[in-house]
């Protein structure tokens, strides 16, 4: 087992590795002079030359990359050109809120997907099945953004069943203000016992989560499904009808957790997808997240915010898949030898 | 199936041919015939062609406008014709150039082997790493925006899954005893490629283009939608959506129609990618 | 305890088994040879009612339940508890991610075998398992964990804790090394003493058949083709598929 986590870790570092120089890459393909960008249009020679100084845009660029790792793991990420603020410390902000949301709403995909899957597996063919299948495809093929504009017309505007944007009512932040520990508002409402912050940030965050949600939902519905056909259709199953099992415990009882094993891998593929769905999601719901941010420096060409954001999620996303292997040994005891 | 599995003298010939194509396939199938029609005869079909031409500011939808017009008096319906279009065209740009690119380079992977396919595999993997938005997204915003940079920026992102696909299908063939044969007689590699390894990768790869086409069509409606590729006054459904937001709450129909044509788009080729590799794909056969 | 009376088995139309006659007591062994594809394991299964999508007619008792006629839910309950499955291949029949302690336990409660909060449950497990010679240990461990005769042992140990009367095994030393093949024949021919199980054996390995039935059937292409006393039809073949079938023993 620890053999395995530390060749797994070594990939991961690779990609990580990767995953820096395409960054790199990506940032220097930009048009035009980052240190115009910078400096601003009307700046003075002078002022040019300390911005290319400062970023070292006349080094050779083996040297401007080895600078830029250098940077990065001193945890200098560059300075956000339309918030003029590090990077380092916006993404600090912004993303326990995009964590906030894309939590509920893998857990609502969870919570949801994997009984409709194991209903559909059920019965399989006949009209549950039919209809998660449909329902699942129709899931995993909605634009988010026009999901997003579309619920937010009919259940925020039209019922006024919930707010239409925002994290909280910011009239809460007077009333009853909030101690900040983990920066994920939820999560701190809670261990602080903020219940009017806790209740109005769950009354808010139910739109934009059910948006996010409906992808991670489908494909979760699917994967369960597929898997635990497949799985009631091996020779162990048989035995299990041998023994006088019925078909849904056999599929609760036996096949249910050996398929929960992909289904794991795909929430760690979801999750970082989800992550990047956000960004469509958060602008239209006003959701304080990297989506905001990130929608905000597409809008201004901010190249380092954008580059910072890419790392961050790319990160968490090798991340995420390095936790799912772990969890697999668990779950699964045949990967633990493999 | 928990038929008898002794061998397959057992199981009826019934059950070894093509199952019948399944219900959800064809209808994906038959919605992407329409799809495609109705883009390819858009200037027929649509009720008004010649636009640009300025009306009295947008209208609900009605018997003159089934889908209401736009902010500009334009034709929704119209639109939505014409963007069949430009969605259809990035699609089909997107997936050759990616089938191209990764087929090619997967093919010499899965062949050559050795440090070649090492070397290979790891940049695919570097790639994969990243949620495919995410870097198109980046790639994107660096570049001026365009239909183009659409196809671009997603293309880079795709290329990766058409390697691992056509490097484990010549891996697999090229241990094949026949290749070994014909390469003992020394046949070039080159044609061995072109005659063996090829043709045995297209049904996947077309498979795998199928199952992908949604997605695409997803990702440049939503780099569209976030003013990064299409530009006014080019119809694309993304970018339609966009320019309906501010309105929506008013004027709902200038974003909801488009949002509707990319849903079912991508459901259609959804629908036919599943069901094509659930025909195909032995192992998934089972599940349905 | 096995009563088979004009049994066809079809498949979309086409009979994959048709077996005229096929009686086991306790007590008995019966097996049926043949080659793969014979239809031997689907008379097997249909005993059961475990062929899906197949039409099946004639008369099928097993443990005095009409198989044929009996409600699923009937049918759950003689499955296991009255008559029990060994399957051919031994690791791929148990499921994979679960404890076979944790297996032998849900299968008990499932037919309320040892229910109570006496404890019997426990001493029942481990009676089961110390009767085919398996260390109490083995019911803490996960099926890719242990050896393929321990599998097919444990698989035989289920059925005594269930109390099963019949044992239907599918090839059930095929997959497994010569040695270990006879330990668990040895078992089988143990249990069927002691406990005087009924047995019915489905082989294509007439040296097995041969030191533990008592009656062969052969089976070729789907029909019965020769049936009687193992001692008889095995050195004095009547039909000329047997003969090549015993032709072939090396």
């Amino acid at each position: 087992m620890l053999r395995y986590l530390a060749r797994r870790l070594g990939q991961a570092l690779l990609v990580v590795a990767g995953v820096v120089v395409l960054t790199f890459t990506v940032m220097r393909l930009v048009p035009g002079d980052p240190a115009v960008a910078f400096a601003g249009p009307k700046a003075t020679p002078e002022e040019l030359d300390a911005a290319r100084e400062r970023f070292g845009l006349d080094d050779p660029l083996p040297v401007q990359l080895v600078a830029y790792v250098r940077d990065l793991v001193t945890g200098d990420w560059g300075v956000s050109l339309h918030t003029r603020q590090p990077v380092r410390d916006d993404l600090y902000l912004a993303f326990p809120a995009s964590l906030e949301l894309v939590g509920a709403a893998l857990l609502i995909a969870v919570v949801v997907g994997i009984p409709i899957g194991v209903l559909a597996a059920r019965y399989k063919t006949k009209f549950p099945d039919f209809g998660v299948r449909f329902g699942s495809m129709l899931a995993v093929s909605v634009p988010v953004f026009w999901l997003a504009l579309a619920l937010q017309l009919l259940l925020a505007g039209r019922l006024d069943w919930f707010p239409v944007a925002g994290e909280y009512d910011s009239s809460l932040d007077t009333t009853s203000p909030l101690t900040l520990w983990t920066n994920i508002t939820v999560v701190d409402a809670l261990i602080t016992g903020n219940w009017p912050i806790l209740t109005s940030t769950l009354h808010h965050l139910v739109l934009p989560a059910l948006v996010v949600a409906a992808y991670p939902t489908g494909v979760i519905a699917q994967m369960t499904r597929a898997t635990l056909i497949e799985e009631s259709g091996q020779d162990h199953a048989r035995l299990e009808r041998a023994l006088g099992f019925g078909e849904t415990s056999i599929l609760t009882k036996f096949a249910l957790r050996p398929a929960l094993s992909p289904v794991l891998a795909l929430i760690a593929l979801v999750f970082a997808y989800s992550i990047v769905n956000g960004f469509l999601v958060e602008a239209i719901f006003n959701w304080p997240g990297l989506g905001s941010y990130a929608a905000e420096a597409i809008r201004s060409r901010d190249t380092p915010a954008i580059a910072g954001v890419t790392l961050l999620v790319a990160l968490v996303y090798v991340l995420a898949n390095l936790v799912v292997d772990v969890l697999q040994g668990f779950l699964d005891p045949r990967a633990r030898t493999r | 199936m928990t038929s008898p599995q002794e061998t397959t003298a057992e199981v009826p010939l019934r059950r070894l041919l093509p199952r019948v194509p399944d219900r959800f396939a064809a209808l994906g199938a038959v919605l992407i015939v329409l799809i495609v029609l109705a883009a390819i005869m858009a200037p027929w079909l649509a009720p008004y062609p010649d636009e640009p031409r300025p009306l009295e500011g947008s209208l609900p939808p009605g018997a003159a406008h089934w889908f209401g017009t736009d902010q500009l008096g334009r034709d929704v319906l119209t639109r939505i014709l014409y963007g069949a279009r430009t969605s259809l065209s990035i699609a089909v740009s997107v997936l050759a150039v990616s089938a191209l690119a990764g087929v090619t380079l997967g093919v010499v992977a899965g062949y050559a082997g050795g440090w070649v396919r090492d070397a290979i595999m790891r940049v695919t993997d570097v790639f994969l790493a990243f949620p495919a938005l995410l870097l198109s997204l980046a790639l994107a915003v660096v570049l001026p925006p365009s239909v183009t940079t659409v196809i671009l920026a997603i293309a880079v992102t795709w290329w990766p899954w058409y390697t691992r696909l056509a490097a484990s299908v010549a891996a697999s063939i090229a241990t094949r005893p026949y290749v070994d044969a014909a390469r003992c007689l020394g046949v070039p590699a080159p044609l061995i490629v072109w005659r063996h390894v090829l043709p045995n990768s297209l049904t996947p790869v077309l498979v795998q283009m199928s199952l992908d086409a949604g997605g695409v069509i997803l990702t440049a409606a939503a780099l569209s939608y976030l003013g990064l590729g299409a530009q006014e006054p080019t119809a694309e459904w993304g970018l339609m959506v966009q320019q309906g937001q501010t309105l929506f709450t008013t004027n709902w129909w200038i974003g909801t129609f488009p949002g509707l044509a990319i849903l079912v788009t991508a459901f259609a080729f959804n629908m036919l990618g599943e069901g094509l590799r659930n025909a195909l794909d032995p192992r998934a056969r089972k599940v349905t | 305890m096995i009563e088979v009376r004009d049994l066809q088995v079809r498949y979309a139309g086409r009979l994959v088994a048709g077996v005229p006659e096929l009686d086991v007591g306790a007590g008995e062994c019966v097996a049926i040879v043949g080659e793969s594809g014979s239809g031997k394991s689907t008379t097997l299964l249909s005993l059961l009612g475990l062929t899906e999508n197949a039409d099946i007619s004639g008369h099928v008792r097993v443990c005095g339940v009409d198989v044929l006629t009996a409600s699923p839910r009937r049918l759950r309950e003689i499955r296991g508890a009255r008559a029990a499955l060994v399957m051919q291949s031994p690791q791929s029949a148990l499921s994979p991610a679960t404890r076979l302690g944790v297996l032998m336990r849900r299968a008990l409660r499932l037919h309320g075998v040892g229910s109570g909060k006496d404890g019997r449950l426990d001493e029942i497990m481990a009676e089961s398992v110390a009767a085919v010679m398996l260390d109490r240990a083995i019911l803490r461990r996960y099926p890719h964990e242990i050896s393929g005769g321990q599998a097919q042992r444990f698989a035989i140990a289920l059925a005594i804790a269930l109390g099963a009367e019949v044992i239907l095994a599918d090839e059930p030393t095929s997959a497994l090394d010569v040695t270990v093949q006879a330990e668990v024949v040895g078992v089988l021919r143990r249990l069927r003493e002691e406990r005087d199980l009924a047995l019915l054996l489905v082989s294509h390995d007439l040296a097995l058949v041969s030191t533990i039935a008592d009656r062969v059937l052969v089976m070729k292409d789907g029909e019965v083709v020769e049936s009687g006393p193992a001692a008889r039809v095995l050195t004095e073949p009547s039909h000329p598929y047997t003969r090549e079938l015993l032709e072939a023993l090396p």
